[in-house]
């Protein structure tokens, strides 16, 4: 959000108005800042995406993803389907939204960079809910006891693993009978 | 019955209202676009449920859409309890839950599953976030939303991934749009990540100088940073606004006491009128009421007049569909007697 280099003031298509939107176009994986007056951000397209996210924001998001050159490695995934519910990163170009909550792992490797560019960062810093938020930490856990389990097989510490084996064992069977 | 219309809340002269809305879904359920026959239906049965299991106190009601008629569902959108994509045909299954005081609502299978939303008068976004915070948490012992590690909250589209959050107030300007402020304002808040835009009409020419100010992006910041940054901004603008009135009072009283009294002139003896001069000629009385250029007898808040300009709010008042005659008629008649004190207003 904060860009690096200095803003400037007037518009850089007119060169006379005072320039009031700001966006960042991606062509073909090159990133580029535009600050325009009101005017010439909506000759350019530009205008609903930063006054009206909600409505109109797919259009220009469509066209951000769209950019994905067929030879590049994400446009030869652009066929690939979710599992869960068959929708293709085609189709998310298309329309702007994903078809259901799975679609964010099927498409991880495209969503990744995609996401930065619209948030300017793609860690979550906000609310956990309390119960996904508990199976995760479980899950967390159970991560954490496997990699100590592998350094006490390792060193041939079989007590101690023998112990975090059940441990983990019963992390893992109160997650399943949650 | 809309609370947060009444005026009331900390710098309701300038703020008229604070929304947080929160974007949740159901975990590993086809987003509201994809959904078919049955599927959509366990969707709305099961949110429906869920508003059944929460604590009385809270006193929402669900409504299938394909219960609300055409004009009630106008209504609904002119009061910013469901979007115009929610309410167009054709409904499937598609709902709104919302509480007597309409301070509370949720809109059902919309673009994300649940779209919850908390709207109260003047600047409190921190209070309304509390609230909304809670009914999640409500909602979420009943629900299973579905949440990443490192999206946070899965939207059905990227912007609003993470918190799910977008925090709005809605500002009266009119001192910083005639003093021509507002794109040096416009420009300054684009590269802080906040988006401004008209409540009535776009760019410039804003009818009613009323402006809709929020956060760009939902991820990468927690709820109380993204609630406290979106305040400060408001405190900012409500700061300025306050400034240009005073210069204006300074600069040039004779023209704005013109100007305002031109507008109570009209506003009162109006037999026919646009929706667009309405808006134009009630921000100028609002501003002249706030400046104690005038004093408007009538009861009726700026929010409340605002709405009472819209369509679907007058074709409710006639019960009927209008023709857009019918309709300039009808508003001249309500805003007159809204304005003026009940019992002495012309009939
Ligand atoms: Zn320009
Ligand atoms: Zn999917």
């Amino acid at each position: 959000m904060s860009p690096s280099n200095p803003v400037p003031l007037s518009c850089q298509r007119c060169q006379r108005r005072p320039a009031s939107v700001h966006f960042t176009r991606v062509v073909n994986g090159e990133k580029s800042e535009r600050y325009l007056c009101e005017e010439c951000a909506r000759e350019e397209g530009a205008y609903h995406f930063m006054l009206d996210p909600q409505l109109t924001v797919h259009n220009v998001l469509g066209g951000l993803i769209g950019q994905v050159p067929e030879s590049s490695p994400q446009g030869a995934s652009s066929h690939v389907a979710c599992p869960h519910c068959g929708y293709t990163y085609q189709r998310f170009a298309e329309t702007g939204r994903l078809g259901c909550d799975r679609c964010y792992e099927t498409f991880r490797p495209q969503l990744d960079p995609l996401v930065r560019r619209i948030q300017g960062a793609v860690t979550h810093h906000g609310k956990i809910p309390s119960r996904a938020g508990a199976r995760l930490k479980v899950r967390q856990q159970v991560e954490q006891l496997r990699d100590q389990l592998h350094q006490a097989v390792e060193a041939e510490a079989f007590e101690e693993a023998a112990k975090l084996r059940d441990e983990i064992r019963r992390l893992e069977v109160s997650a399943t009978e949650e | 019955m809309t609370a947060w219309m009444k005026n009331g809340g900390p710098d309701s002269d300038i703020v008229l209202s604070s929304r947080v809305r929160l974007a949740r879904n159901l975990a590993h359920t086809q987003f509201p676009q994809r959904l078919e026959g049955d599927q959509g239906k366990a969707v709305m049965n099961q949110i429906a449920q869920a508003v059944e299991t929460l604590k009385p106190g809270w006193q929402l009601q669900w409504q299938p859409l394909s219960e609300v008629s055409g004009i009630d569902r106008q209504v609904l959108v002119e009061k910013h309890l469901a979007s115009p994509a929610l309410v167009q045909d054709p409904v499937r299954f598609e709902g709104v839950v919302i509480d007597p005081t309409e301070t509370v609502s949720l809109m059902v299978n919309e673009e994300d599953h649940l779209r919850l939303q908390v709207f109260l008068s003047g600047l409190q976004l921190n209070e309304a976030w509390q609230l909304a915070n809670r009914l999640d948490d409500e909602l979420e012992s009943v629900l299973d939303f579905s949440y990443d590690a490192n999206f946070g909250y899965l939207t059905a589209c990227p912007t609003n991934l993470g918190t799910g959050l977008r925090a709005s107030v809605m500002v009266h300007l009119p001192a910083l749009v005639l003093t021509r402020h507002v794109p040096q304002l416009f420009t300054a808040l684009a590269q802080i990540g906040v988006v401004v835009r008209g409540l009535y009409g776009e760019g410039s020419d804003v009818a009613g100088n009323i402006f809709q100010i929020s956060n760009q992006v939902s991820l990468g910041f927690s709820e109380e940073e993204f609630i406290h940054n979106l305040t400060v901004v408001a405190e900012q603008i409500v700061g300025r606004e306050r400034n240009a009135r005073y210069l204006l009072t300074q600069s040039h009283a004779l023209e704005l006491a013109d100007r305002v009294g031109r507008a109570w002139g009209v506003l009162t003896h109006a037999r026919i009128i646009s929706s667009e001069e309405a808006l134009r000629l009630l921000s100028d009385v609002k501003l002249g009421e706030d400046l104690g250029l005038l004093t408007v007898p009538g009861k009726a808040s700026f929010s409340e007049l605002a709405l009472m300009t819209r369509s679907g709010y007058l074709m409710k008042e006639a019960g009927r569909e209008l023709s857009p005659g019918e309709r300039d008629e009808l508003r001249a008649s309500i805003l007159r007697k809204n304005l003026l004190a009940h019992d002495e207003g012309e009939q």
